[in-house]
């Protein structure tokens, strides 16, 4: 068996086709290549992100599902988990490696960051600054990760951004 | 050095037992216990009424043991839950790991709580599913997704089943590359249940399952704090030794492996007695920071007293002129130039005010860094002679040899080569100590009596270390005394670790550094580990 991830990968991405998870919109860039892809985050209803959309480029490694997928946005996002910058990495526990489990499947991932958006962890951040004024000052949190929306998310989505990102950039 | 007193620390008392203390570890006698070799195997308390069953003030108790009594201490921990309990050995390891080998604690909280503790230490009370690996029609693995006929699978007793393939892949990539063995989980996302040995064993080869012992046997002695692996390199013995860290600062626990490797039970460095840990610590750090750079540039260069600009007078004359800002002054006094008036080049004004402060700073720098070198170069000379002392070891053993063949004498006769070649290291390794230990120590009577052994030990060191320099067939005449300086050797530096230990564990040393002095060794018992 080469890579047990193919046939895995196949039948993830079929059932994604199959069940469109609510909120996101999946492609594969590159139809050869099933270990990228590129998911579009719609900016929940009722949260500070309506109405933005969020391009997440999803990295598999080359043994996934041993090994867990690396997640980044390529939009910039006002989020205190996420970093604030063009390598968008992000915090989220079941990424890391302790914690990662091969039958975890990518659109849980994929459900998981998207419930980052509706319910931020500001008591893990990756922003400590966001963090606290998500905590402390929630009215002007709301007003900059509003800006960042009009100003970064609104349109189609560009995907260059995140293209330098090195693959083994670890999301802490 | 300038005490010449010649300081005689009552020799008769010390006569008795001069053994240098890697030879021999044997301190007691009982011998109804399964392990041969160990110094004394009843009791790992470290015993507070010093004098009475020691041979050295500075002894601590501590055990070694082999990895086959790694094995088996584990073994009967697990026998005693497994049969307490009633639950299998597999289930009974991953519940003492999980409580770190406190197994009051465990047997406590199963009678608590049961169902809880089983399941937070990753077990289920499922005994029905005895796991197995099974061919199960029509299965198809929710990892890689493969569904043909006759795929062999496994499920722990949680029931998550995925193919063989798949378990493998994952506990390969646990445990060779992720170091993991005592908390690999089911490969099912939120289940915790732990894989045990006896599904490891059904899953994978014997060199993986091998290397999972090894984990396990390394998580469990870094698990208990009273445990620690001789840092020897391919020495895979444990001592074992109920020192505390509240301990550290009356007592400098130095531990001896059956492989002979002298080393600190408190820290992670090398045996440093007499020094305690927390001074190591402090010395070793100061001796690899720049901050003696930051010394020499103040005893070496001075500033200019307007912009601070560092200069460095490379020589002519004591009229400076700045480069940066111009300003003039005399390197001499450090004050203006235009105060000297017509005593030109030759600076007669050492009262004036505006160099005298510039001045003191100098001196003070000055004066400490003189100190520290005179410690550290002694102290870095002890260090490389030891070294060489250890390649001169492996010299000495063919000196062995050939003194074997030339003289006729039997192995055991030119054994006292090796002994005078393992004195000396040693010594050389406590004297290189004294001098960090010195560093720190405020100057009073007691000091005194320190240096004054230093220097007898020192002086002894180095009239043995002659003696080993001298030609094959010189050897075997100087066989007696060779042994002599060897116990003398041995004999100046028992007086010397006893000394400032004693002292150590009274609180009576005066430091000029921070350090905690301790309370009277009476006052504190010995309290449990959590």
């Amino acid at each position: 068996m080469g890579t047990p991830g193919n046939k895995r990968l196949v039948r993830e991405l079929a059932d994604c086709h199959q069940n469109p998870p609510v909120g996101l919109t999946i492609s594969v860039p590159d139809e050869s290549n099933l270990y990228k892809w590129h998911v579009i985050v719609h900016g929940p209803p009722n949260t500070v992100y309506a109405g933005g959309n969020f391009g997440i480029v999803v990295n598999l490694p080359r043994d996934y599902p041993f090994r867990a997928p690396v997640v980044t946005f390529a939009t910039r996002i006002y989020h205190p988990n996420v970093t604030n910058d063009n390598l968008g990495n992000i915090c989220l526990s079941i990424l890391k490696a302790e914690n990662w489990k091969p039958a975890i499947k990518l659109v849980s991932v994929l459900e998981a960051v998207r419930n980052l958006l509706i319910e931020p962890q500001p008591d893990d951040p990756l922003e400590a600054r966001i963090a606290d004024e998500y905590k402390n000052d929630r009215k002007e949190f709301e007003k900059n990760a509003r800006s960042y929306v009009a100003q970064y998310a609104k349109g189609p989505v560009k995907w260059e951004n995140a293209e330098p990102t090195p693959a083994t950039a670890a999301s802490k | 050095m300038d005490t010449d007193d010649e300081f005689m620390s009552n020799p008769s008392s010390e006569e008795e037992d001069m053994m240098p203390d890697d030879s021999d570890n044997d301190m007691s006698g009982d011998d109804d216990f399964d392990f041969d070799d160990e110094p004394d195997p009843e009791d790992i308390d470290i015993q507070q009424d010093f004098g009475s069953k020691k041979k050295a003030v500075y002894d601590i108790d501590y055990k070694v043991y082999r990895p086959q009594d790694i094995q088996e201490q584990q073994d009967d921990l697990i026998r005693e839950v497994n049969m307490i309990l009633n639950i299998s050995k597999e289930e009974a390891a991953i519940l003492l790991r999980h409580f770190r080998w406190n197994k009051e604690r465990l047997i406590e909280e199963i009678m608590d709580k049961r169902s809880q503790t089983l399941e937070t230490a990753g077990l289920s009370e499922n005994h029905t599913q005895v796991p197995r690996l099974q061919v199960i029609p029509c299965f198809a693995c929710d990892i890689c997704c493969e569904d043909e006929e006759g795929l062999e699978s496994f499920a722990l007793k949680c029931g998550h089943r995925y193919c063989v393939n798949c378990y493998r892949q994952y506990l390969t990539q646990k445990i060779c590359e992720d170091g993991e063995a005592a908390r690999i989980q089911c490969p099912s996302d939120d289940c915790n249940l732990i894989i045990d040995a006896r599904s490891l064993d059904l899953l994978v080869t014997q060199d993986l399952t091998d290397r999972y012992r090894r984990l396990l046997n390394r998580t469990y002695v870094e698990d208990r704090d009273s445990l620690k692996w001789c840092p020897a390199p391919d020495c895979e013995n444990v001592v074992e030794c109920d020192i505390k860290k509240k301990d550290l600062n009356r007592i400098v626990p130095t531990v001896s492996c059956l492989c002979s490797e002298r080393f600190c039970f408190g820290c992670p460095n090398e045996d440093h007695q007499p020094a305690p840990c927390d001074l190591v610590k402090k010395w070793l750090k100061k001796c690899a920071d720049d901050s003696e750079t930051a010394n020499w540039i103040s005893a070496n260069t001075k500033e200019c007293p307007k912009c601070n600009s560092t200069i460095e007078k490379n020589g002519g004359c004591n009229h400076m002129t700045c480069r940066k800002c111009k300003h003039e002054f005399c390197w001499m006094c450090m004050g203006l130039w235009s105060e000297h008036g017509t005593s030109w080049y030759n600076c007669n004004r050492f009262e004036e005010k505006s160099g005298t402060d510039a001045r003191d700073a100098q001196a003070k720098s000055r004066v400490s860094l003189e100190r520290y070198l005179h410690y550290y170069n002694r102290y870095a000379n002890h260090e490389q002679s030891a070294r060489l002392d250890k390649e001169m070891f492996l010299k000495t053993e063919k000196k062995m040899v050939s003194l074997q063949k030339e003289s006729g004498m039997s192995w055991i006769e030119v054994q006292y080569l090796s002994s005078a070649s393992q004195a000396l290291q040693t010594c050389r390794r406590t004297l290189m100590w004294t001098y960090a230990f010195a560093f720190y120590l405020a100057r009073n009577n007691l000091t005194e009596i320190f240096e004054d052994n230093q220097k007898d030990l020192e002086m002894a060191v180095e009239s043995l270390s002659e003696m080993f320099e001298k030609p094959v067939q010189d050897l075997a005449d100087a066989k007696v005394d060779i042994m002599d300086k060897t116990s003398y050797c041995n004999k100046r530096r028992v007086i010397l670790l006893n000394d400032t230990a004693q002292n150590l564990a009274e609180g009576k040393w005066t430091f000029n550094v921070e350090f905690t002095n301790p309370t009277p060794l009476g006052a504190v018992g010995s309290s449990s580990r959590r």
